[in-house]
């Protein structure tokens, strides 16, 4: 059953230096609070996987969270680079980061085997790109059936999932709406999860064919209103679209950046 | 009589024309969201536009800053994961369209969107491929909309991130179960398409006032012509009107 903690004492209990994680949401409830309490505790040496490493992973490469990252897209969705991602890769600061970079359809079908608890995904894929050539987890396979080349990539199996979704139920059955993602995959995938909510309700609402996660798959719950702020959550607050546009000048400069950081995430405690 | 209008403009309306109400189109952020949306807001309202954040059939009234803005998954029909969306929807055969944009495209319609220089010591790291690499492959054609410029268009690409033809314009023969690949590139110069026999991309229409040498010189490799170059069809008055007002509502959205 998922264990109710604060967003601080999940993050200290579950995360550990070195830890693999996927912190996910596609576009739409991304983990932002979480990510500034993994900030907050100064967590090390992560291994950090999401599709779109979006601002959040920008925040945490900044802060010297990661040593690694894999990841499929990694711009500032309408606006343009990740400074921070790019000074690390770039020019090594504040740390050197080595990146593993895939295609989404790669990912994506790497986060539904790991919830299916297979070693591999496979898929129609990479026909062509050079991507194959820097990136050794690419490798092509011949169909036992067809004869057919086909690409297979490892699955994803992280040691911790990360998510934002919009309710808890008292039970911690979890309700995610709307542009779901890969929610459900990264949490059956990973050995432990935390979930982020906006809110804990006494029902859920949910339709009969609604993403709900049970309790049981969880590990840990967390509630965090507006946790997924600049990103969006459903229901609850749209994407501060300005704040994305305005992070392009925050983050260009490693000073404006570590300001922010600063007063934003240093000087804010966990909710 | 129509309006004035820019060279962008001329690129937008001119990259919505190819889009029919019978297309299924798999959209990428930016130029093609822009192109798609204003063909459905005109001569193609039945047009089927899909994002990779899963979201199906769907009709914003702005345009998109990101792929999963709120705004697409609730005016779609449906929304479905992201697994879902690239294994069934993409792989399965579903799309006929994809809508693409790019960084560097070269000769071949080969598409870099992952760094400029070398990939150990880049000169500049661009976000990478995204959807891309398989849209380009799964879908039954693929329409390529970038701005026209030296930069741009460069004879080979730095990187490989999404097939057009492959470095020798071979990539795709022989390929089982993929796509015929780019068959238009609409730049705010001119409409390329690739030559039948060695795929490399041609003009095969000059935007009004555009020169030969204009593209020339906008060019990074010797750009051939087809023999019976036409002249792109100026813009309709309320194509731009449209376009204006959809650009209009999208600036007031996101500010």
């Amino acid at each position: 059953m998922a264990e109710f903690l604060s967003l601080k004492e999940a993050v200290s209990r579950h995360i550990n230096n070195g830890d693999t994680v996927c912190m996910e949401g596609f576009t739409h409830l991304i983990p932002f609070a979480a990510g500034h309490e993994i900030i907050r505790q100064e967590k090390q040496d992560l291994t950090l996987i999401r599709m779109t490493p979006d601002l959040v992973y920008d925040q945490m490469i900044g802060a010297g969270c990661a040593k690694k990252l894999i990841f499929s897209w990694g711009g500032n969705p309408g606006v343009g680079s990740l400074h921070r991602l790019r000074d690390a890769v770039e020019n090594g600061w504040p740390n050197k980061l080595e990146i593993l970079e895939h295609s989404h359809a790669a990912m994506a079908s790497a986060y539904e085997a790991g919830a299916a608890g297979l070693p591999l995904a496979v898929l129609r894929g990479y026909v062509g790109s050079d991507l194959p050539k820097v990136n050794e987890q690419i490798k092509f396979i011949v169909c036992p059936f067809t004869g057919e080349r086909l690409a297979a990539v490892p699955s994803v199996r992280p040691d911790v999932a990360v998510i934002h979704a919009q309710r808890a139920d008292r039970k911690g059955n979890v309700l995610v709406e709307g542009i779901i993602g890969i929610q459900k995959e990264v949490v059956l995938a990973a050995k432990r999860s935390i979930v982020t909510v906006e809110e804990i309700v006494d029902d859920l609402g949910a339709s009969v064919n609604a993403c709900v996660l049970p309790s049981w798959a969880i590990t840990a719950i967390a509630e965090a209103p507006k946790g997924a702020s600049p990103s969006y959550a459903l229901g609850y607050y749209d994407r501060d679209n300005a704040f994305y546009k305005e992070w392009d000048g925050i983050a260009r400069d490693r000073e404006t950046f570590q300001a922010w950081l600063q007063e934003n995430v240093f000087e804010k405690g966990a909710a | 009589m129509s309006l004035e209008y820019t060279s962008s403009e001329m690129m937008s309306v001119t990259a919505a024309r190819a889009l029919t109400n019978s297309m299924t189109c798999f959209v990428g952020i930016g130029l093609p969201s822009e192109a798609a949306n204003l063909a459905r807001l005109t001569h193609a309202p039945d047009v089927t536009l899909i994002y990779e954040s899963g979201t199906l059939q769907t009709k914003p009234d702005v345009l998109p800053l990101s792929i999963g803005d709120g705004e697409l998954c609730e005016s779609a029909l449906t929304t479905v994961s992201v697994p879902e969306m690239f294994r069934y929807w993409l792989q399965g055969g579903h799309v006929s369209v994809g809508f693409l944009g790019t960084v560097q495209i070269d000769r071949y319609a080969n598409l870099n969107t992952t760094l400029i220089g070398d990939y150990r010591k880049p000169k500049v790291r661009l976000p990478g491929g995204g959807g891309a690499p398989e849209i380009a492959t799964s879908a039954k054609e693929v329409f390529i909309t970038v701005k026209h410029s030296k930069r741009t268009f460069v004879k080979d690409v730095d990187f490989v991130t999404t097939v057009g033809f492959g470095r020798d314009g071979k990539a795709r023969d022989s390929v089982p179960n993929i796509g015929q690949g780019p068959t238009v590139v609409i730049t705010d110069l001119c409409i390329l398409k690739p030559d039948p026999e060695t795929k490399e991309l041609l003009v095969s229409s000059l935007h009004p006032n555009v020169t030969r040498e204009d593209v020339i010189a906008a060019t990074g490799w010797d750009i051939r012509f087809a023999e019976n170059l036409a002249t792109t069809p100026e813009p309709g008055t309320r194509e731009l009107e449209v376009l204006r007002d959809l650009k209009a509502r999208t600036h007031f959205h996101h500010n």
